[in-house]
């Protein structure tokens, strides 16, 4: 689905990303793991067209999208979310979602005057997909709360919903189940789940919570260094040396083989 | 008896005048405010954007005076100014296209943008100069007044008489009308959100069904609009001459800032704020305290400032804001 080829993102000297190629095949949940400062996020800025790459191509069911601005990815069906998350915070929650479906009539001046039945009649349909949305994300109860107001992981929730208020054929996941507790990491796991089974999303996510990558991804792509370091299930990459090397530093890890050792 | 003259005379000298201006303000403000939230930099060429718009819809009001067409009591320029609004919006997405857009695709900070405005203030500067010259010009017509001093003394038996310009009624009317017509858009249509999602989070409006050039278009449009209808105003109240218009941009910068740059709500108190301080500041109190305190009545103009120097009023609120409260007084975008 989404093929990545050496892709490069320095930042003056600083190599953020350096030379990574990968790919994320359609239907998965792939994982991307990788100690602090390995470029995973850069890695997604670079797709998603926030920033642009250094070198390297990357190509979307086979065309090219490498530079395209994140407003023309959106209309391909790649959608991502941030580390921190993002909304509207002076609108409902339920506005915020509104917000997402592009094409809508009443975003000329002409139809804000002349058109306002369509307008009415689009919103009246757009208003009752949000309040799907809201009551699969189970927070249907803040659908007027502003969005700025409502909690930092119910935000990560409203963040997965605007991806599910369009058809999106890819959703890049940054951190989602960062700082929110248990329950709503739940909630956010089973609609991931569920948008990967019911809708076919494919998603790419990083994570730092091995128990929820473990429970969600296959396979599991590891990052240091601006490179990709391993691939493979979850269960065999928690085994691997390479990784766990990179994870503790060889430091700690000789310092844990001694201490088995004595 | 004497407190009331005091309190007309305070109404007719201070008050009236300060709202009038107040609402030019604001609505001068508003333009600046709508600009910096989307398209994020201070916008220099504003207060020219202004007299361009003051001065298409003043060909437009001569033409129509010479062919006889007049609104009876209202000022004819009332009928002139939606040709004055779509000229300037030509003009500045004109504008727009030829210089903003280069300038957004190179991602340029702000800082460049407030340049290029700069840039774009001169030109546009010349323009107005070019086609209706340097000089003052005459355009209003219509009812002078709605109160004059002398009818008012005669109604009241008052000493002190109250006058209001039917221009300075027209303009507080105008400027509710438009303020509300501009709220009910921001808040309830679709095009109107997605200008706050930009203004909000550029990011996620991005991401989203927003197209950023429409939004963009569409705010220059109605920011167009605004200063059409402030430069109007203005010219209708006071008088039109093209330099007055460029020193009004630091009274609608005070003001946009002082409400909280990129807050529409902060724009309008701002207006009045810096209006209601420029007036009371430059006004000779003599005559008030005359009435209040007659036993007292102070030799001097009791005046904190002579009105040549009304600008270093909205400079110093100016100053004030920035050094202790650089979001303004509605939480606005960092300055």
């Amino acid at each position: 689905m989404i093929v990545v080829e050496d892709l490069h993102k320095h930042f003056g000297g600083f190599h953020a990303v350096d030379g990574a190629s990968l790919e994320i095949a359609k239907g998965t949940i792939t994982g991307l793991i990788g100690p602090n400062g390995a470029g995973k996020t850069t890695l997604f800025n670079v797709i998603a067209g926030n920033l642009p790459a250094t070198s390297g191509r990357v190509t979307m069911e086979g065309e090219d999208i490498t530079g395209l601005t994140p407003h023309e990815l959106f209309h391909k069906g790649l959608l991502r979310t941030f580390q921190i998350a993002h909304e509207f915070s002076s609108m409902t929650c339920r506005e915020n979602l509104m917000m997402v479906p592009s094409g809508q009539s009443g975003e000329t001046l002409w139809n804000t005057w002349f058109g306002r039945r369509r307008i009415a009649n689009e919103e009246r349909a757009l208003r009752a997909k949000a309040d799907e949305v809201l009551e699969f994300l189970t927070i249907e109860h803040l659908a007027d709360h502003k969005a700025g107001q409502v909690s930092g992981g119910q935000k990560k929730l409203l963040e997965l919903g605007r991806t599910m208020m369009v058809d999106a054929k890819i959703v890049f996941l940054d951190e989602v189940g960062a700082g929110v507790n248990r329950t709503l990491l739940n909630t956010i796991g089973d609609a991931i789940q569920r948008l990967n089974t019911e809708r076919g999303y494919t998603f790419c996510m990083i994570e730092h919570d091995m128990d929820f990558i473990g429970r969600l991804c296959d396979p599991v792509i590891v990052m240091a260094e601006g490179k990709v370091l391993a691939e493979g299930a979850a269960s065999d990459i928690m085994q691997n040396e390479a990784v766990i090397e990179a994870y503790l530093g060889r430091g700690l890890k000789n310092k844990q083989k001694t201490e088995a050792a004595g | 008896m004497d407190l009331l003259n005091a309190i007309v005379a305070f109404l007719n000298f201070v008050f009236v005048p300060g709202v009038a201006y107040g609402s030019q303000l604001a609505l001068g403000a508003l333009g600046v405010t709508l600009i910096y939230g989307i398209l994020r930099f201070s916008n220099f060429a504003h207060g020219d954007t202004m007299a361009f718009g003051a001065m298409a819809t003043i060909l437009m009001t001569w033409w129509l005076q010479s062919l006889g067409v007049s609104l009876g009591p209202l000022p004819t320029a009332l009928l002139a100014l939606p040709v004055g609004i779509a000229a300037t919006a030509l003009l500045v997405l004109a504008t727009d296209r030829m210089v903003y857009r280069f300038y957004r695709e190179q991602k340029a900070a702000p800082v460049i943008l407030v340049i290029v405005s700069m840039g774009v203030m001169f030109m546009m500067n010349g323009l107005v100069r070019f086609i209706i010259g340097v000089d003052d010009q005459r355009f209003a017509d219509g009812t002078r007044f709605i109160i004059s001093a002398r009818d008012f003394k005669e109604m009241t038996g008052l000493r002190e008489g109250l006058t209001i310009k039917s221009t300075a009624a027209l303009t507080v009317v105008v400027a509710i009308i438009v303020v509300i017509a501009l709220f009910w858009f921001l808040n309830k249509t679709r095009t109107g959100k997605s200008m706050r999602a930009f203004s909000d989070n550029e990011d996620l409006a991005l991401l989203s069904g927003i197209s950023p050039e429409r939004v963009v278009a569409i705010t220059w449009i109605i920011v167009a609009a605004l200063a059409t209808i402030a430069g109007t105003l203005y010219g209708l109240d006071k008088s039109f001459k093209p330099f007055t218009y460029f020193q009004l941009l630091l009274p609608i910068f005070a003001a946009a800032i002082v409400g909280g740059l990129g807050n529409p709500v902060g724009a309008i108190a701002g207006g009045f704020v810096v209006a209601f301080s420029e007036v009371t500041i430059t006004y000779a109190w003599k005559k008030v305290a005359g009435y209040v305190l007659p036993a007292w009545e102070p030799d001097g103009l009791v005046q904190l400032l002579s009105t040549d120097y009304k600008f270093a009023v909205s400079f110093a609120i100016l100053i004030v804001v920035l050094l202790f409260r650089p979001t303004g007084l509605f939480k606005g975008k960092a300055v």
